[in-house]
């Protein structure tokens, strides 16, 4: 069963000389619950922005997203707020962690906006990475390793369906890289949730069984510029 | 976290709320103690006004009436009910003998003034202002233990609480009266006073009074009396004629409220000779009436402190907005509405708000202890910091509507914020 169904998905950009920028056309891409895939993408082959639709955070322009049985397409923004809340873990490559919260209320903040705070499972979690006994520490006393390992944490807070991560371990040297990256299958796994994880790093990619080029989904990929260059 | 959590919506938002607060901690202070200062003013202000207004024109009275020489009847009250100002002038004791034979008067209590000691006005009076008078109903004045009331033939003195706490004097103390209503070593009378009674405090202005027999008032050195229209000078041993005898004014308690109505016809609109001050209250409320503009004007700066303080708050939040973008996107990328990125920044504005206006009450104490000090060394009122006043509730109240209201600017910046854009950091 789908966990994660794309059909013909489209969003472009309106870059700053006037033209038209088509940054995503995806005709299909499907995940299997629990299934792990890495898309493989350079720089401006719209990995961010496609993972941001997954996300609900960006509207398209065209096509369906259809994330675990509903179609995000036809929600208000808000019910995609919850939609999200509820079955979306999102990992950033630069964490995105609150500084002044502590480990543990990063956690907790995650859980907040969706089924609610369970405060034992987010001590869990954190137990689970390693930061049993950094809980209160904020994120600047923690290491760049440990801050991503929170980040983590917080992406498995609502038990989610399915966990988006956006070049996670592209602010981390190489041991630290593929531990964070074994933690976050691992995660998955035990939750039971599906991982699509993007990132143009080959050492990261070499430890997944199922890679995918991004430009073979995105077939906007190949002829857009970079993102950022068509965004700003 | 928990608790505030699973309190619900609010909960979540004021635990939002409670670490930005925190993390922006010197701004929330400064924003805190300028709300404080705008609150504080605002129910200082009106506190003061009220209780001055009753004070003045209804308070703790004690007398309906007060009969005076022909003049101002507003100069009249200030000087015989609050001991300020100068006397208008002086009445026969013919006047003073005859209303008191009025079967229709309760109470005529004479004052003989023009003397004091270190500022403190002496009131020349008869023994009934400490049997007849009543200050409030049910409150004659006391004397405090060890002390009496004074001989009317000794040069004895009774002194009000506060006399007895601004100039040391105690029962025993021995004086001498000054000449004139305000102090001048210059002017001293050779008569030595001795005090036998401190009254028992009674907020009112009789407590910054010295209380000496009307005998002593017509006797004191250098004192001359033209009741007769002829000057006469009291000698020692020998009794003064009670046409040469003139008083100050009178003091009047009636027996019925139309006693009054019948005595302005008959003394301020047919008479020539005296003024009656009828009603008290009356009296000073057209004094308050003619000087409504200060209020107005001390009204008008205390709301615009506290527009000002409004919007520090508005100003404050709104210059955190850039750095807080990432927040904001985070929250959102978290599954927090646009509605509720709103609400926190609506509802921190209305805490720091709700925080200054709880502080505004230290503020509102601090004004009215200094203005009480200051309103009672000159007149003797004395404000109560305790005394309910409806802006007490209005205030804090409105302050942290206003501050939700200066929210709205930020909150709406807030609301718009890009997520897409903002979460990747932008240095």
């Amino acid at each position: 069963m789908s966990i994660l169904e794309i059909r013909n998905l489209k969003k472009s950009y309106l870059a700053p000389d006037g033209e038209i920028s088509h940054v995503v056309d995806v005709p299909h891409f499907a995940l299997e619950a629990g299934q792990q895939i890495a898309l493989q993408g350079s720089s401006g082959s719209g990995k961010t922005t496609l993972l941001n639709l997954i996300a609900g955070i960006l509207q398209a322009d065209e096509g369906e997203i259809i994330l675990a049985g509903e179609s995000l397409s036809s929600l208000s923004e808000a019910k995609r707020d919850l939609v999200r809340a509820k079955h979306i873990g999102y990992v950033f490559q630069t964490f995105n962690l609150l500084q002044n919260y502590t480990a543990i209320e990063n956690v907790e903040l995650g859980m907040m906006f969706g089924p609610g705070v369970d405060s034992g499972f987010a001590r869990s979690l954190l137990e689970e990475v390693g930061l049993k006994d950094r809980l209160d520490y904020r994120p600047r006393q923690l290491s760049v390793g440990q801050q991503q390992r929170v980040a983590m944490a917080r992406a498995m807070a609502n038990r989610p369906n399915l966990v988006l991560a956006d070049e996670p371990t592209g602010n981390l040297d190489r041991t630290h890289a593929r531990s964070a990256l074994a933690l976050i299958r691992q995660l998955c796994r035990e939750n039971n949730a599906a991982l699509l994880l993007v990132s143009h790093d080959h050492d990261v990619l070499g430890q997944f069984e199922r890679v995918e080029q991004l430009s073979s989904i995105n077939r906007a990929a190949c002829d857009s510029g970079t993102e950022e260059e068509v965004r700003s | 976290m928990s608790a505030l959590v699973k309190m619900g919506g609010v909960g979540k938002l004021f635990f939002i709320v409670i670490r930005s607060l925190r993390q922006h901690a010197l701004s929330t202070l400064v924003t805190v103690i300028s709300v404080a200062l705008g609150t504080g003013l605002l129910m200082a202000v009106f506190s003061i006004q009220a209780q001055s207004y009753r004070a003045f024109t209804g308070g703790p009275i004690g007398y309906d009436a007060v009969l005076g020489a022909r003049g101002s009847q507003l100069q009249l009250v200030l000087n015989t009910v609050f001991h300020l100002e100068t006397s208008p002038g002086n009445l026969p004791w013919s006047m003073y003998s005859a209303i008191k034979s009025d079967p229709r008067v309760e109470l005529a209590i004479p004052y003989a003034v023009g003397d004091n000691y270190h500022g403190f006005r002496i009131v020349g009076t008869s023994d009934d202002i400490f049997t007849g008078y009543e200050y409030q109903r049910g409150h004659k004045f006391q004397v405090q233990p060890g002390g009496r009331v004074f001989n009317s033939t000794a040069r004895e003195a009774v002194i009000g609480s506060f006399v007895a706490q601004k100039t040391g004097l105690k029962v025993g103390s021995i004086f001498n009266p000054y000449h004139g209503v305000y102090f001048d070593e210059k002017m001293k009378h050779d008569d030595q006073y001795t005090i036998t009674g401190v009254l028992e405090p009674t907020n009112t202005p009789s407590d910054r009074v010295i209380w000496i027999p009307i005998d002593g008032m017509f006797r004191m050195s250098g004192h001359v009396l033209r009741g007769s229209g002829k000057t006469y000078q009291a000698k020692a041993g020998e009794a003064i004629p009670d046409e040469s005898k003139e008083v100050s004014s009178v003091m009047l308690k009636f027996r019925s409220p139309q006693v009054g109505f019948t005595m302005d016809q008959t003394i301020n609109k047919q008479g020539k000779v005296a003024t009656l001050a009828w009603p008290i209250g009356k009296v000073m409320a057209d004094l308050f009436d003619k000087i409504g503009w200060i209020n107005k004007i001390m009204a008008f700066v205390a709301y615009l402190v506290v527009v000002v303080a409004a919007a520090s708050i508005l100003a404050s939040i709104y210059n955190s907005m850039n750095e807080r973008r990432r927040e904001f996107a985070i929250l959102r990328a978290l599954g927090a509405r646009r509605g509720t990125v709103f609400s926190v920044i609506v509802l921190e504005a209305a805490s720091i708000a709700a925080l200054g206006s709880v502080c505004g009450f230290f503020v509102y104490a601090a004004i009215l202890e200094a203005g009480s000090l200051i309103i009672r060394a000159q007149t003797g009122v004395v404000l109560d910091i305790f005394q309910f006043h409806p802006v007490m509730i209005a205030g804090p109240v409105g302050m942290t509507l206003l501050g939700a209201l200066s929210g709205v600017v930020p909150a709406l910046k807030a609301y718009r914020t890009d997520v897409a854009t903002n979460l990747t950091p932008s240095s």
